[in-house]
């Protein structure tokens, strides 16, 4: 991704839907946040009409844009003349643009990017990316499960979106152009953008509290991998995976096969660190046998592995995980009481 | 269609392979000698010691064994597998003949370079033979560049050894010493070898830790007994050498699930030195 010197535009709110009209008439794909009756998603949408007007963050994240909950990784089908393979990433993928993502679902994006493109390129995922836009819009809000702050975000932070549209106290937008590709928009759209308003957006962002430090975690995590902590914060863990499907990071994956009659699919699905399955040898052997070892994992992966090895934690703060468990437990309970 | 761009490869794309001739080693174990329809990829392919690879019945997935032959003998590689679940089940009922995918070579390899000059020993348990025969034939193939070599195998019973054939082959060599065992109980009348666990095997017989090198393969509990036994025969922990097998599905970082701590099985192992597993947690 080339990044360059932020340059600032306000953008007027009629512009702002303006904008979204003129990448759908380009017969742009677009993701955005909808209701669909229960819950804010981010779902396919065409007109800027269907989007939801208020939400925090959507209840899934983002990533199924770039990293779908399963993918063909190809096709096959037997003939007579042996097996036939059809590689999915010889079409090309679409233009996608993602609206309305918020500064943590964009940030998600940099650890999920360091997965799929360390010492293997994974090209279903890398060909996805390259072809997303992400226009992010800052919170003015937050909520308790909210931790964006603790872990090198912030409800204005630009990192991983393409322009980030921050509402001010006028009621017109500052845009951030952060990337060639936010450019790129403001270029094909002259007439939108307007000269940089004076106001700066740090009043109009929402106050989110700082509960931890990162890289305190991350030293401390060096020293904790027997203690009673992980058994008593599982306790209460069904293995649902509920956390893991709705985390914009986590990206730990299955490979199956489905075949119907003489031609089939390989599918890269979603998978959980939490399932009990996960790591189940053939033998029988379970290397992490209890849900204290899986807990365990998914928070040493996120605050320990991933900033060890690429300095970027594979936690945006988002929340999602505590907001969407349903035994309740909450990842700032383990991670402030380490 | 053909993938044309191969700057460019999708890395879940297996090889295709020909089963060119399955040998039954032991009850449920098979060994496949698979070469590629590929001209050019046969070619192309090049592997050393200790590497694995993603093996698959198209329709059905795939499963991660070891490569078990060695990368001296060319033009084919073989694989050698236990039918326990739902892809090594469709392996085994594959024939000769039959196409199967694969994927690989992945993963690090034994620093067999380092250790010319070095007395080897071989400890392997059961159906974790195969990743140390790569090894032993390798070795076997430049046997001028080691002093001397012993092989201690054992498995549950006379019946469960693998390559018997082979077992056979090392017993008759003069620059081999070969030590089978069974559990207790795992003997028939006529079991001329040992009987006893690997690791009290091991504690009788091995030579000295003077200049030698040991490679330990086999399942968690047989390896979790045998570092011991090796360190009290004073072998330093950097020349103890083992591959650890957790289960994967990608082999190649991504889908999260072999990792021992922080280091991955696929790719910063599956060789580790005992040295390399002390400092490591017990995730394996």
């Amino acid at each position: 991704m080339v990044v360059m010197r932020t340059e600032n535009y306000s953008i007027k709110k009629p512009s702002i839907e303006k904008l979204f009209d003129n990448l759908a008439e380009r017969g742009k794909t677009i993701y955005a946040p909808k209701n669909n009756g229960e819950r804010v998603l981010f779902q396919k949408i065409k007109n800027f009409g269907e989007m939801a007007g208020d939400y925090l963050v959507t209840a899934n994240s983002a990533k199924e844009v770039v990293f779908p909950r399963y993918e063909k990784v190809f096709s096959y089908k037997k003939t007579e003349d042996g097996i036939l393979i059809d590689d999915p990433a010889d079409i090309p993928f679409p233009e996608v643009v993602l609206w309305g993502s918020r500064p943590c679902d964009a940030a998600a994006f940099i650890p999920l990017t360091n997965i799929f493109e360390q010492d293997y390129t994974d090209n279903l995922y890398s060909n996805r990316r390259k072809n997303l836009l992400v226009l992010s819009f800052s919170c003015d809000t937050c909520d308790e499960f909210c931790f964006c702050t603790s872990v090198n975000g912030g409800p204005g932070n630009t990192a991983g979106s393409d322009i980030l549209f921050t509402k001010l106290s006028t009621g017109d937008f500052l845009a951030e152009i952060i990337t060639e590709k936010g450019k790129k928009v403001v270029e094909e759209n002259p007439s939108l953008f307007e000269a940089s308003p004076t106001e700066e957006k740090e009043g109009n962002l929402a106050k989110v509290e700082t509960r931890f430090n990162q890289d305190e975690i991350q030293a401390k995590l060096h020293e904790l991998f027997e203690d009673p902590l992980w058994a008593e914060k599982s306790r209460a863990c069904l293995g649902c995976g509920s956390c893991v499907f709705v985390c914009p990071v986590c990206s730990c994956f299955d490979i199956q096969d489905e075949a119907h009659g003489s031609h089939g699919t390989r599918l890269r699905c979603w998978d959980s660190c939490g399932f009990s399955l996960f790591t189940l040898h053939a033998s029988g052997h379970n290397p992490r046998p209890d849900q204290g070892a899986r807990w365990r994992q998914r928070i040493l992966h996120k605050f320990r592995y991933m900033p060890d090895k690429s300095k970027v934690a594979g936690c945006v703060g988002c929340g999602r995980c505590s907001r969407s468990c349903p035994a309740g437990i909450n990842i700032l309970d383990t991670v402030t009481a380490l | 269609m053909e993938i044309t761009d191969m700057s460019n490869p999708n890395i879940y794309i297996p090889y295709q392979m020909r089963i060119e001739k399955i040998t039954p080693e032991a009850p449920g174990v098979k060994t496949f000698r698979l070469k590629f329809i590929d001209e050019q990829d046969a070619a192309a392919f090049t592997f050393k010691a200790g590497q694995f690879g993603e093996y698959s019945i198209f329709g059905v997935g795939e499963s991660t064994f070891c490569i078990a032959s060695s990368p001296t003998r060319k033009g084919y590689i073989e694989c050698t597998f236990r039918q326990v679940g739902k892809v090594t089940s469709a392996l085994a009922s594959a024939e000769e003949g039959d196409i199967v995918g694969f994927r690989g070579p992945y993963g690090n390899t034994f620093p067999i370079d380092e250790w010319k000059g070095k007395n080897l020993l071989f400890i392997a348990g059961g159906i974790a033979l195969p990743p140390m025969r790569c090894v032993i034939w390798n070795c076997l193939d430049l046997r001028e560049n080691f002093k001397d070599i012993t092989i201690i195998y054992g498995a549950r019973s006379v019946d469960d050894l693998v390559y018997k054939q082979e077992l056979e082959e090392w017993k008759n060599r003069p620059d081999v010493k070969l030590v089978t065992t069974v559990d207790p109980g795992g003997e028939t009348p006529d079991w001329k070898g040992e009987i006893g666990f690997v690791p009290y095997v091991v504690e009788k017989v091995a030579p000295s830790a003077e200049n030698t090198i040991a490679i330990v393969c086999g399942p968690p509990v047989m390896i979790k007994f045998t570092f011991p036994v090796l360190e009290k025969l004073e072998f330093a922990p950097g020349n103890i050498y083992t591959t650890l097998e957790n289960r994967m599905k990608c082999g190649f970082g991504k889908c999260g699930r072999c990792n021992v701590g922080e280091l991955y099985v696929c790719k910063d192992g599956p060789v580790f030195s005992y040295e390399q597993l002390k400092l490591l947690p017990e995730e394996y």
